[in-house]
């Protein structure tokens, strides 16, 4: 028993037919249930009035749009390394799930910012390498879509994200060095004992497991599909052919 | 190697090489923008560093697709390819190629267009040095975005779809150095962060774009 056999398509889509219903009910479950308390059973901020509760939506697609990236890297480094053709597929199955949460993430920021900085939109290092992450995105899903055959395709992207990254981590250091930023520093972190007050956090973890859990039946089922579609393809090559 | 070099230097310095194209849309570029912001004299010397660098990006940008795509259209990439040059080898001299023919005339055209921009006269100085490191950054991960979108029949869209985000680091880091410079303030640190970035990309990016290279050939 081992990892990889979840690289065989038929043992990945039988595997994925089980647990895609729990977790799009769990991911369900969690998003109705941190967003309601969130945005309904906790208090309006001192300061920042009901717009706090924009975080509920911002943090976990922040949160998202970068772990998206990270998959597709881990993905990729799979597919060069092991060749196999699920895991190509589930990084261009994850792209425009990324961006999506990558654009959640903007909007709702710019909404925050509006009335809490009186901008929509300012040159903080933050904001900035968001809006380069998205233009990663964009190439990427773009490269993806542009090449006919499947195989180079995989090879290219795959390279394209490995070597966007570098540079994506690059470009989040070089825009600190470039403009001071406004956005506060980091909400939330592991080796820190408070990190926002307990009625904002616990609802804001379920949101995060919410954000998570529908981001792994998102690529679970777009993976899914494009498992069916290629064969669906090969199967009509097939039948031209003979 | 050389006999490559030379080979691609003659091609594009002839006719139809689109050799000092680059370099015309860089002085176009830098002549738009005072009809873009206006001509107070005071406001173009504040954004003449930015102007420059992005001009010469820009200028870069245009002449990317001429790197690869003419070989790859004629079969001498294939010929190339088998040749006993490693494919690493190919693409570096391509970029060198590109930067020789592109960055280098930037280089040395950016302080002349820079005296249409009512650039800082400390600023002339830190423009040279700042481009002269950068451009070789971005010749080489141009060629990488060449090298990815070779085949590809609306590539050249695509191209600076996939380069832009890639140039940020240089161009951040570059136009900083500029900046600081015309301002009379220290350039030390952007500048080592520049070359950095340069060295990096010269010394790492061709083994991506020989990889990407071999993808498209097979």
């Amino acid at each position: 028993m081992s990892l990889w056999e979840y690289a065989n398509p038929v043992k990945f889509i039988r595997t994925t037919d089980v647990v895609l219903p729990w977790v799009s009910a769990l991911a369900v479950v969690c998003l109705t249930l941190g967003l309601a308390w969130g945005l309904f059973f906790t208090p309006e901020d001192f300061r920042q009035g009901s717009t706090v509760k924009i975080i509920y939506l911002h943090v976990p697609s922040a949160l998202m749009a970068i772990n998206a990236w990270m998959m597709m890297l881990v993905a990729s480094l799979i597919w060069i390394i092991r060749r196999h053709h699920v895991s190509a597929l589930a990084a261009r199955a994850a792209a425009p799930v990324g961006a999506v949460m990558t654009v959640i993430a903007l909007a709702t920021g710019a909404l925050w910012g509006q009335p809490m900085w009186g901008t929509w939109w300012v040159w903080d290092p933050r904001l900035t390498s968001f809006l380069i992450l998205f233009l990663f995105y964009l190439g990427y899903i773009a490269l993806w879509s542009a090449i006919e055959d499947d195989d180079t395709a995989a090879d290219l992207t795959s390279i394209l994200c490995l070597v966007g990254s570098v540079f994506a981590v690059l470009s989040r250091y070089a825009v600190n060095f470039w403009n001071q930023g406004l956005h506060q520093g980091a909400s939330l972190s592991l080796d820190k004992e408070k990190n926002v007050a307990d009625v904002f956090y616990f609802p804001l973890l379920v949101c995060i497991a919410g954000f998570v859990l529908l981001f792994v039946a998102l690529v679970f089922l777009r993976t899914q599909t494009e498992i069916r579609a290629r064969r669906t393809r090969a199967l009509i090559t097939r039948e031209q052919q003979g | 190697m050389r006999a490559l070099l030379a080979r691609d230097l003659r091609l594009a310095v002839r006719a139809g090489g689109g050799f000092g194209l680059g370099l015309a849309f860089f002085l176009i570029v830098t002549v738009l923008v005072p009809f873009g912001v206006g001509p107070q004299t005071a406001l173009l010397t504040r954004i003449a560093p930015g102007v420059l660098w992005i001009g010469a990006l820009l200028a870069c940008l245009l002449s990317l697709d001429r790197i690869l795509a003419l070989d790859w259209e004629d079969g001498t990439l294939d010929l190339l390819a088998t040749a006993p040059l490693p494919m690493e080898g190919i693409v570096s001299v391509k970029a060198l190629a590109h930067w020789i023919t592109t960055g280098l005339p930037l280089v040395l055209a950016a302080p002349l267009l820079g005296v249409l921009l009512n650039l800082a006269p400390g600023g002339f100085l830190w423009i040279i040095v700042s481009l002269a490191v950068g451009t070789p950054a971005l010749s080489v991960i141009g060629t990488f975005g060449a090298a990815l979108t070779i085949g590809l029949k609306r590539g050249g869209l695509l191209l600076s779809l996939l380069v832009l985000p890639l140039y940020v680091p240089t161009l951040i880091f570059g136009a900083e150095v500029a900046r600081r410079g015309a301002d009379g303030l220290g350039v030390g640190a952007p500048l080592m962060l520049l070359a950095g970035i340069s060295l990096g990309a010269v010394a790492l990016l061709p083994f991506a774009s020989a990889a990407v290279l071999r993808i498209n050939l097979r």
